[in-house]
């Protein structure tokens, strides 16, 4: 492993085997010297998820050759396959990116599809096989060189994994897309396919002989309620252990035979995707118990936080939080549960009886952000800036249009989302006279640290937090701060802290509201090592966010 | 017989475990050929003693060690639990969540409290040897379905000494299997929903399932002797009006129904008694359930309604709690009964029918029967202790214990044949010679 980069940013994490033989995950860089179709930097993945004793291990360093001909179609014999071996090549941190963004995507639209028509019917069927042929992922067993769809559904399956082990609500999520992916690529195998399939994955369904089916065939066909009629002779009958069938023999839908389950087709498809589903389960639990190793490395951690959080459940929008706060919370919420940024904005509100422009606009719109209906915004600004003795109508005149506007009343009537915390970060820095900006990247050090002495950090806390300034993790710094200032162990609180480190709004959500998840990109400076991920999480039907955003409160006023 | 008296029996159990109980078969069967290191050492046994006084986490080293306590306790009833992660005697010293309930026959409980909707003749406690055909019908039914259906070999079923069976499935990948496919067997077995305030406890859909037919078939053996002769079930109106009461409501009404059963829902004079037995009702019973209504659509021609009322009365009625958990504790074979005195003894299935629970030794009279013996035998030894050790061996041969434990030892001969013809299938495999 070579690391040329010496600085932060250039690390190494080998063969940290936290729970013996379970996981174990590798992570090198190589030379920026190196590069590929653009992008900056060659980052190296590895990882392998080990199995019981069995060790899958790489010493590779170095790419592996590409594979020719045979040796291509030998490694992913099916379009289909059921995620027993983790990939063992080495991928780039862009193409990582990439793949997992691209089966997101995928599942999300197996979701909405799901629930947009019937699963299995014609139009069902039709529109998702357009979906997976559009994303370029493997679906169709007898189309030629398929070995990079079917590559890339191999290693994106497993990066998702590693983003929606995290949770019990994210587990079921991913497991339920799994199996409707699965039992769509089932459903358009050809039935001479079948059997391969399953021996290559290890399923031991025999299919019966005609003999034995006909000697059956009366008390087959009144056992299955799948089949209906005399049709038999069409369908394939496996013959499996009675206790791998358990959904079928408890019902009393299949029939038993000394010890084995006749299941015709149409049933073996829910025997294997039960089967599916209780390995992929235990294989996320697995994958759960390894990831402080994944998540410690901060390249990872914020890759994976985002995926997952693009699958939030519900559609939570601004317009359902509004109204759900009163002006007389705010002076209390502002010390308990506001970002240290807002803390002080909103303390040099209350000080000054007035904000500058900068200030106006990151506040005003966290405010809205945090449920403040047009009304009380107008009503708030307007009884401080009146305490600072100006004009009442100087402000219906130069103050409230903003406000209007910023709350779509006005002009061309975007309804602007609140700041993300990059861009309060990297663009538009306090001057003299600001308040605006994020503390923990525009404070000089030494007044940092009185801030948060003032705040009642604890030493500790504060010498963590500044260590994680000084190297340039200014969200992590404010993630420590929450954690600092919320004792609570309450692990809803934890996820949703964990939901946004990117929109300040996400990270301090208030007990009783919803969070908001929100497009953004991400460019973290390390030094001279600019490493960029661009980002696209979607939230379902949210797409006008990403463009608002975009010009989100650059309006000039 | 031998009257029994419950006051005895810390006495006659005093006896009864010097001299009858059967420690040498009951080992081989715990032990199952030792193949597994440990799994009679590990295996729970709960003693209940005098007073009611209650133990768990009983365990043994060997066969010796068992007889000991088992002497010493004198307990009134024993268990059989789950083999555990670690000896149950010892289970304190492990580190917590680390004794865990591994292995464990499966097991069935058939009581017959559970049928008291539809006997007439007993209720509760009680059983006669009218409602004893209940279970063997039961017997029969399960045991076909654990044999054919599952191909379970190595079923023991066994009176519980008072109003029930047991059956003991032990095959060594049934002993391995998980508490969700138990309950899952439990749930193919089961046909009889529903408790007291479900009046229809069974629907048939219109695909029977074989293992529906197979079982009303057995009931049809039965059915005439047990339900329509001994229990009466259309003696009267308030018996036939239980079983009108299962007849859906759209059957009931259609005029050819009551033209069939010549019964005329108005006044108290009706047709129905001219046909004088219960036999001769149930003709007319299923006829008119089983015509094709003209007018109503979805309803099934046939003998549906008949198979649900065959099934309600007869069908056995499993208790899934008691087979679902492998740690479950279950009493054991040739325990005794502390309020009947009997003994849980295996039931022969070649004699299933004749099986009579009445005839089952009690506790007393096997004791009863040995003193007789001894007394008799002992007055030619001058060593009581060698004459202890040379009699206790054949002691039970000489009651009427005897027939049981030869059940029970064709038991044992089978699954040590079964064993014997496993390794030989791994040694052969492994070329081990």
């Amino acid at each position: 492993m070579r690391t040329t980069r010496a600085g932060v940013g250039g690390r190494k994490v080998s063969g940290r085997d936290l729970r013996a033989s379970r996981f174990r995950f590798r992570f090198y860089k190589k030379s920026p010297a190196t590069r590929e179709g653009g992008c900056q930097t060659l980052c190296v993945v590895e990882f392998a998820v080990v199995a019981g004793n069995k060790m899958e291990f790489s010493g590779v360093k170095r790419r592996k050759p590409w594979l020719i001909g045979d040796q291509r179609k030998a490694s992913y014999p099916h379009s289909l396959q059921f995620y027993l071996q983790p990939p063992s090549e080495n991928i780039s941190l862009i193409e990582f990116e990439n793949l997992a963004i691209d089966r997101l995507k995928l599942l999300k639209s197996v979701e909405n599809l799901g629930v947009s028509y019937v699963k299995g019917t014609e139009l069902y069927q039709s529109k998702l096989e357009a979906e997976i042929r559009r994303l370029k992922f493997s679906y169709r067993e007898s189309l030629e060189d398929e070995y990079e769809p079917r590559r890339k559904d191999h290693i994106s399956h497993f990066i998702l994994r590693l983003a929606y082990c995290q949770s019990e609500d994210l587990r079921r999520w991913f497991i339920q897309q799994e199996m409707d992916l699965l039992r769509f690529r089932f459903s358009i195998l050809p039935k001479d396919k079948i059997q391969s399939f399953l021996q290559d994955s290890h399923l031991h369904f025999e299919a019966i002989s005609e003999e034995e089916k006909n000697l059956r065939e009366q008390e087959i066909i009144a056992s299955s309620t799948s089949l209906g009629g005399p049709k038999l002779e069409l369908e394939y009958v496996y013959k499996i252990p009675f206790a791998d069938a358990l959904d079928l023999f408890r019902g009393r839908k299949v029939y038993l035979e000394n010890g084995f389950a006749y299941v015709p087709l149409k049933d073996i498809v829910a025997i294997i995707l039960n089967e599916f589903r209780a390995k992929l389960s235990k294989a996320l639990a697995l994958t759960a118990r390894s990831l402080p190793a994944v998540q410690s490395d901060e390249r990872l951690q914020p890759l994976l936080n985002h995926l997952s959080h693009s699958y939030i459940g519900q559609d939570y929008s601004i317009q359902g939080n509004a109204g759900k706060i009163s002006l007389d919370q705010i002076d209390s919420l502002s010390t308990k549960s506001f970002p240290p940024c807002m803390r002080q904005l909103h303390k040099a509100l209350r000080e000054n009886h007035h904000l500058r422009h900068g200030g106006r606009m990151q506040y005003g719109l966290f405010l809205k952000g945090i449920g403040l209906t047009l009304e009380q915004a107008l009503q708030f600004w307007k009884q401080e800036f009146i305490k600072g003795k100006m004009d009442p109508d100087k402000f219906d005149k130069g103050y409230s249009y903003n406000i209007r506007h910023s709350f779509g009343k006005e002009g061309k009537r975007t309804d602007y989302t609140p700041f993300s915390c990059l861009k309060i970060i990297l663009t538009n820095p306090p001057s003299q006279g600001d308040y605006h900006g994020c503390p923990f990247r525009h404070s000089d050090p030494e007044l940092l640290k009185q801030k948060l002495q003032s705040y009642k950090i604890t030493p500790g806390g504060i010498s963590q937090i500044l260590d994680l300034v000084k190297g340039t993790h200014y969200q992590v710094a404010c993630q420590k701060y929450f954690e600092m200032t919320h004792n609570s162990r309450d692990p809803d609180l934890d996820n949703r802290r964990l939901l946004t480190a990117c929109p300040v709004l996400g990270m301090y959500a208030l007990p009783t509201m919803p969070t908001v998840g929100t497009i953004f990109k991400d460019i973290v400076l390390r030094e001279q090592c600019v490493v960029e991920t661009a980002w696209m999480v979607y939230m379902t039907g949210r797409r006008d966010l990403e463009s608002s955003l975009e010009d989100g409160g650059t309006e000039a006023s | 017989m031998e009257p029994f008296d419950p006051a005895e029996l810390p006495e006659l159990l005093k006896l009864y475990y010097r001299r009858l109980f059967p420690y040498a078969q009951y080992y081989r069967w715990l032990n199952y050929g030792g193949v597994v290191k440990n799994y009679f050492q590990h295996r729970e046994f709960s003693f209940t003693l005098k007073d009611d006084i209650y133990i768990r986490y009983q365990s043994f080293n060997n066969q010796s060690d068992l007889e000991k306590e088992m002497q010493k306790m004198n307990p009134y009833k024993i268990d059989i639990g789950a083999v555990y992660s670690h000896r149950p005697n010892q289970h304190n010293t492990v580190k917590l969540g680390a004794f865990q309930a591994q292995e464990k026959e499966l097991v069935f409980d058939i009581d017959m409290t559970d049928y008291d909707d539809v006997r007439r003749c007993c209720s509760s406690a009680d059983i006669c040897s009218k409602c004893w055909t209940l279970m063997t019908m039961a017997i029969r039914i399960i045991d076909r379905a654990l044999k054919e259906d599952f191909g379970f070999k190595h079923r023991l079923w066994v009176y519980s000494g008072r109003r029930g069976v047991h059956c003991w499935v032990c095959d060594e990948s049934v002993r391995k299997l998980s508490s969700a496919v138990r309950s899952g067997i439990v749930e193919y077995l089961s046909l009889v929903k529903g408790g007291q305030d479900v009046k229809k406890k069974v629907h048939l859909s219109e695909n029977v399932h074989p293992f529906v037919r197979k079982s009303i078939s057995i009931i049809k053996k039965y059915f005439e002797g047990y339900a329509l002769v001994g229990q009466d079930i259309l003696e009267n109106k308030e018996s036939w009006d239980k079983i009108l009461a299962l007849v859906p409501e759209n059957i009931l009404s259609q005029d050819h129904f009551y033209v069939s059963l010549q019964y005329n829902e108005k006044g108290d004079h009706f047709n129905f008694q001219k046909h004088h037995s219960s036999l001769q009702r149930w003709e007319y019973l299923k006829k008119a359930a089983s015509q094709c209504p003209s007018n109503i659509k979805n309803e099934k021609c046939g003998p549906w309604l008949e198979w649900e009322i065959m099934l309600q009365y007869c069908f056995p009625r499993l208790d899934i709690n008691v087979s679902k958990g492998i740690n479950h504790l279950l009493k054991s074979p040739f325990s005794v009964h502390p309020k009947t005195g009997r003994i849980s003894v295996p039931i022969d299935l070649q004699k299933v029918d004749q099986f009579d629970p009445f005839a089952v030794p009690t506790i007393s009279s096997i004791c009863h029967e040995l003193d007789a013996i001894f007394t008799s035998e002992a007055e030619k030894e001058e060593n009581q202790a060698e004459s202890d050790i040379k009699h206790r061996t054949r002691d039970y041969k000489k009651t009427s214990l005897a027939p049981y434990v030869k059940v029970f030892e064709q038991f044992l001969e089978n699954l040590d044949k079964s064993r014997k013809g496993e390794l030989l299938k791994k040694s052969d495999l492994q070329k081990d010679f």
